[in-house]
């Protein structure tokens, strides 16, 4: 919508009372408004300027906003509708120049800067970009009752995991989106279990009620695409009675970008981006996919990660490539990996100094993932702190060897696994008896690095039961701007 | 008046009807589906031989995993072919 007449030509002025350089060039306005034909716009007061013969009402600030105007007081030269030239603020000789008229302002200092328009106070861009702009959010509108709180609301309905989320205003939207260049119409993926298209716009109202910065947006976009991926099977994570769920592993740049957690308690509470993140996600299962406890979500027990569950790879500092890196992507790649998990179990060693011992050490808590007499059936993500690290560097042990190492060590005696061995009924059939089986698929374990630097204790995140082909496969995706 | 913006897949009618119970199952098509549960098939195997005898016609079915949804064919297939369907859901 264009805000000049096709038929003016002139000048046109946007002022503010309240600005020391508008009130100081006051008499430049009746200059102006003796000589041409003027249009001057005022952002607070009818009343001002005071000197000129009509003042035009833009306190909702529409023509500021169709504008662009940043500083007050703009002037703008207009012919045949067009805009031809632009002023801001006040130096004499080039407002002498533009206007053509050679005695303006004669007894004013040389320059004065101009102030910040109101239209482009804090939260004013979102608000008028909603009200005037082309940006039109599609999503269902709720009102909110003068005596209701918005947050019973959002509990009342259904929008909350349990915790209170920030209420999903039209400005907190349109102000979490310019961390994407992605359209809001754009579908992100089909969100199960309902299988609803999801839009960008649904994620960053999701992304708004977790409590996301704009800037954290491309990361929950990226996670929400990977939860979509097919092989991901977020319908089955979601309706098992397993404890499984998302977890989010970022790398790559973006990671210190945004201010995420790869040090002391990089698994726990405490950073922002890396627990909104990951319940930013859980929020778009819930409230876009309807996945909910007690519906199709069947968990027995579930875990605190189904809240969020999200953290980076410690990068910098790593003897080892990358979880990304492994999987195809480049160093200089931000990527998001999901993987189905449990909670989180810790392994303890603070003897081993040779990286034999270590790994025996990590295999043997390895070997309970999911049930110690099962194999083959969960994957599982083993979290390396650094001074663990610090062990298999100084043994110059990359990762491939430790993986070598490590596998020739979850390899299990059938005699072990049978049902009825060790006086435990659950186990595997007894026709395996002679055999020797690996407790992971190929591929089955992912490896990371991160934490604080002081510890001797490493992770694991134990899989899903229906890991692989019959089920969830662990999925990585690059992030987009 | 504030405003919220709905964050939900805005999918929810007020009200989802259940399709009409059966008050018999004369000249009706059974299927039983099993999902690849463990002993699902034992359960019904038992159905299938109740129903059978009550000269009801049964269909059976399989799911290739239970923890991925049913593929598209087998539930196009199941609509078409049976009027109700007895499902083993767990192990």
């Amino acid at each position: 919508m264009t805000i000049i007449p096709n038929d003016f030509s002139g000048y046109m002025v946007v002022v503010k009372q309240d600005c020391s350089t508008c009130t100081l060039i006051e008499s430049v306005f009746a200059e102006l408004d003796a000589t041409y034909s003027i249009r001057f716009y005022s952002q607070d007061s009818l009343n001002f300027p005071s000197t000129v013969s009509d003042v035009i009402d833009d306190t909702a600030l529409e023509v500021s906003y169709r504008l662009d105007i940043e500083i007050v007081p703009t002037l703008i030269q207009v012919q045949d509708g067009e805009e031809v030239a632009r002023l801001v603020g006040w130096k004499r000789e080039d407002w002498r120049k533009l206007t053509g008229m050679k005695q303006l302002g004669e007894s004013l200092p040389e320059f004065s800067p101009g102030c910040g328009s109101k239209s482009v106070d804090p939260g004013m861009p979102e608000k008028l970009a909603y009200q005037f702009g082309d940006t039109q959010l599609q999503a269902r509108r709720i009102e909110v009752a003068d005596l209701e709180d918005e947050i019973e609301l959002a509990y009342e309905r259904g929008w909350s995991d349990g915790l209170p989320v920030v209420p999903p205003t039209e400005d907190r939207i349109l102000r979490m989106l310019s961390g994407t260049t992605r359209s809001p119409s754009e579908i992100v993926g089909i969100i199960p279990p309902d299988n609803v298209p999801c839009t960008v716009e649904k994620v960053a109202i999701n992304a708004v009620m977790a409590g996301c910065k704009p800037e954290y947006l491309p990361v929950v976009l990226a996670a929400v695409e990977a939860a979509c991926i097919d092989a991901f099977c977020m319908h089955g994570l979601l309706a098992t009675t397993y404890f499984s769920s998302p977890v989010v592993i970022v790398n790559g740049p973006i990671v210190d970008k945004i201010g995420m957690n790869w040090g002391i308690n990089a698994l726990g509470q405490g950073n922002r981006a890396n627990a909104t993140i990951g319940r930013a996600l859980q929020l778009v299962i819930r409230n876009v996919g309807g996945g909910k406890p007690g519906g199709v979500d069947r968990a027995a027990l579930g875990h605190p990660g189904k809240y969020t569950f999200c953290f980076p790879e410690r990068e910098h500092d790593s003897y080892w490539e990358s979880l990304s890196v492994e999987r195809g992507f480049s160093a200089d790649e931000s990527t998001v990996t999901l993987f189905g998990g449990d909670g989180v179990h810790g392994i303890a060693d603070q003897h081993s100094r040779n990286p034999e011992s270590l790994t025996k050490n990590i295999s043997m808590t390895l070997r309970t993932v999911y049930n110690s007499k099962i194999v083959m059936a969960a994957d599982a993500l083993l979290v390396i702190t650094p001074e663990h690290m610090r062990v298999f560097r100084n043994a110059g042990w990359t990762k491939v060897r430790f993986r070598e190492e490590l596998s020739k060590h979850l390899m299990i005696s059938g005699k072990e696994l049978i049902r009825g061995a060790n006086g435990i009924e659950e186990g595997l059939p007894v026709h395996l008896e002679d055999a020797t089986l690996s407790k992971f698929r190929p591929d089955g374990l992912l490896i990371v690095h991160t934490g604080g630097g002081a510890g001797m204790w490493s992770a694991v995140i134990g899989g899903w039961a229906a890991s692989g082909d019959k089920g969830s496969i662990p999925v990585t995706v690059a992030i987009k701007s | 008046m504030r405003i919220l913006l709905d964050p939900t897949g805005e999918l929810q009618p007020a009200y989802r009807e259940r399709n009409p119970r059966p008050t018999s199952l004369e000249d009706k098509v059974v299927g039983l589906l099993d999902i690849s549960k463990a002993r699902g098939n034992i359960f019904l195997d038992h159905l299938d031989e109740k129903l059978t005898e009550m000269g009801v016609t049964v269909k059976r079915y399989r799911k290739p995993t239970f923890a991925r949804v049913a593929p598209v064919d087998l539930k196009h297939q199941i609509v078409t072919e049976c009027d109700l369907v007895i499902e083993a859901l767990a192990d």
